[in-house]
């Protein structure tokens, strides 16, 4: 090896003026990934905004509060208010239904599951967020809604019929309460590992202390781990939320459909994203599948809404705590 | 927190709420593990009664009258299809966010095309599906493209996510070496740092394809109106197995309904089986990169 070649590869590394073009082709290459990635969000909302075009035209924020579904040519009149009352209805008992059930299964996981049980008992919960949500709405349309309408939902009313929530089971089987149950299971895996890896995130020194002031462990959660991880908790449930509010296939199956706004369960109803799915095989108008986008603008909105919250949540209680949490 | 009640009564009383509230958490797991159960087993217990080799290997016969032999082989086929090219599209293109993310990028760069990545997995898999119909189909008809396209952009952020996990674990002392030895940024990054994370790549193509094998929202905009045939061919629409499902289960035909079931039973039992393996992989690699630090 002669000298000349020794003084040639730290010239080459170190002046830093010749940038190498592998290393500038790589960078090039993967920053473009990186930028298409991003770009792909904005043009996600351009291209929904832009189908939805004629219809913002046409009824403007009107459409948000009208209660209307009429495709038939000469008096079409498109309107999102039933379907938003049906998404709201639906996600926020899903929410409480899976919500508490979800923050139960994390306190299981972090402080009491024997540690034979803990692997096998996370890996379970989270096979439940694998399932396909058309092979849920197969069962929940076949199995679950039959049970609920000849079991559940009679003796339900029966006993708290005097609440408008629990009216008359409708004889068609699909209700907006199995569309709940079934939003409920499959939001609860998510909720519950997000809590679980909060919970985890809580120092060990804290726990331990409280229990050596004398507390039994539920007041050492409740003092402890809960205010800890409240701000996480919130984020865990507002993602919840957004899946819920966003889920089509499995609703559409089992919520039976309808255009009107009533507080009995156990009727059928839409959410949005059931609407949507519901009139897949075509508009029969422009208008019709104008509205139908708009229904996916204000499902794109929530989405949005839901999931920067939940992200800005999660960025200001890492960097105050300076722990790293998951998503979802 | 107030001072714990140390009298005897009260302490009793603290011990039976502490025992009740335990009580409820164990319900709680026991709970969710009871659907699941409760779910996989009325699926497979439907589905392995109806469950034979016709429906992989037949067509579906419409408007059947008497018992014909009938399956659902092109919706198989297309399945098989468009997750392919699905994860054709992602799983380059994660890899290389993952990396630009990891290897390249300023702390603020990352930060927003990190959140970009979590917007991107929260949209509803139907708002992927009419974005899809309106970049592609409207106009040019429905095609296995795109919904291809709309899978992977489902996929997108699980790929690249699970790729930056195990990237960050990679050892700085094994690219800090590299580069000390005079080899190109450019061949550290491709041939030292991306071979150590393989493991992690595996697992997020598998969780990926696990997860976008069973949506149906992105597709019936996209890849729903179709005929009967096997076709390979993805540049018309496909059948899928998850849209097959969804026509089925709102048919009135108990006949369709048993047909359901068998299909739904292949499609669990494939996507349980990858996503534990992916699990499996996963804690498998993270052990091994983690021994190495």
């Amino acid at each position: 090896m002669s000298s000349a070649e020794l003084t040639d590869a730290p010239r080459r590394s170190f002046t830093g003026r010749r940038v190498r073009l592998g290393d500038f082709l790589l960078q090039v290459v993967a920053g473009a990934a990186a930028l298409a990635a991003t770009a792909l969000v904005l043009l996600i909302t351009y291209k929904v905004v832009e189908g939805a075009q004629l219809s913002l035209g046409t009824y403007g924020l009107g459409f948000v509060t009208r209660v209307a579904w009429n495709p038939v040519a000469g008096h079409e009149l498109y309107g999102a208010a039933s379907f938003l009352f049906g998404t709201a209805i639906t996600s926020l008992l899903a929410l409480a239904l899976a919500g508490p059930l979800a923050i139960g299964i994390a306190l299981f996981l972090t402080e009491l599951a024997p540690r034979t049980l803990r692997a096998p008992v996370t890996a379970l919960v989270e096979t439940l967020a694998a399932i396909p949500s058309v092979v849920i709405g197969l069962w929940g349309i076949l199995v679950l809604g039959p049970q609920l309408r000849l079991h559940i939902e009679p003796w339900l009313h029966s006993g708290l019929g005097f609440i408008p929530l629990f009216g008359t089971p409708s004889a068609a089987g699909a209700s907006i309460f199995t569309a709940v149950i079934v939003l409920a299971i499959m939001i609860l895996p998510i909720v519950s590992s997000i809590t679980r890896e909060l919970f985890l995130g809580v120092p060990r020194d804290l726990k331990e202390g409280a229990l050596a002031l004398g507390t039994t462990r539920w007041e050492m959660v409740r003092g402890v781990v809960f205010p800890y991880a409240r701000g996480g908790i919130a984020a865990a449930l507002i993602l919840g939320l957004g899946r819920a509010i966003g889920e089509a296939i499995a609703v559409t199956q089992v919520i039976g459909g309808g255009v009107f706004i009533h507080w009995s369960l156990f009727s059928g109803g839409d959410t949005l994203a059931s609407k949507i799915a519901a009139q897949y095989q075509g508009a029969t108008s422009n208008l019709q599948e104008s509205s139908l986008i708009y229904l996916g603008l204000i499902l794109l909105v929530f989405s949005l809404v839901t999931n920067l919250t939940a992200q800005w949540i999660v960025r200001r209680v890492a960097r105050r705590q300076g722990v790293g949490i998951a998503r979802a | 927190m107030s001072t714990p009640d140390f009298t005897s009564s009260g302490l009793r009383r603290r011990r039976a709420v502490n025992r009740l509230m335990e009580l409820l958490a164990w319900a709680c797991a026991a709970i969710a593990v009871g659907i699941l159960g409760i779910v996989v087993f009325s699926v497979a217990r439907r589905g392995a009664g109806a469950f034979n080799l016709d429906l992989l290997t037949k067509t579906p016969v419409p408007f059947a009258l008497g018992p014909v032999k009938q399956g659902l082989a092109n919706a198989f086929v297309g399945t098989i299809v468009i997750v392919g090219f699905a994860a054709l599209m992602a799983l380059p293109i994660g890899i290389l966010v993952a990396l630009y993310l990891i290897e390249f990028a300023r702390p603020a760069v990352r930060n927003v095309v990190t959140l970009a990545l979590d917007v991107l997995n929260g949209i509803p898999a139907i708002v992927i599906g009419i974005f899809v119909f309106g970049l592609f189909v409207v106009g040019r008809g429905q095609s296995g493209f795109a919904g291809a396209f709309a899978l992977g952009c489902l996929m997108l952020p699980l790929v690249a996510r699970s790729t930056m996990e195990v990237l960050v674990l990679v050892p700085t002392s094994l690219r800090e070496a590299s580069l000390g030895l005079g080899v190109p940024r450019w061949r550290t990054t491709l041939s030292i740092v991306l071979p150590q994370t393989i493991g992690g790549i595996v697992t997020g193509a598998t969780l990926g394809v696990a997860r976008v094998a069973g949506e149906t929202a992105p597709l019936l905009f996209t890849s729903s109106i179709v005929g009967t045939q096997v076709s390979w061919n993805p540049s018309h629409a496909l059948q899928t197995v998850p849209v097959a499902i969804f026509e089925l289960s709102e048919s009135p035909d108990p006949a369709d309904h048993t047909r359901a079931w068998a299909a739904a039973t292949v499609l669990l039992l494939f996507i349980l089986f990858a996503s534990l393996g992916a699990r499996w992989l996963a804690t498998r690699s993270r052990r091994k990169l983690e021994a190495a630090r």
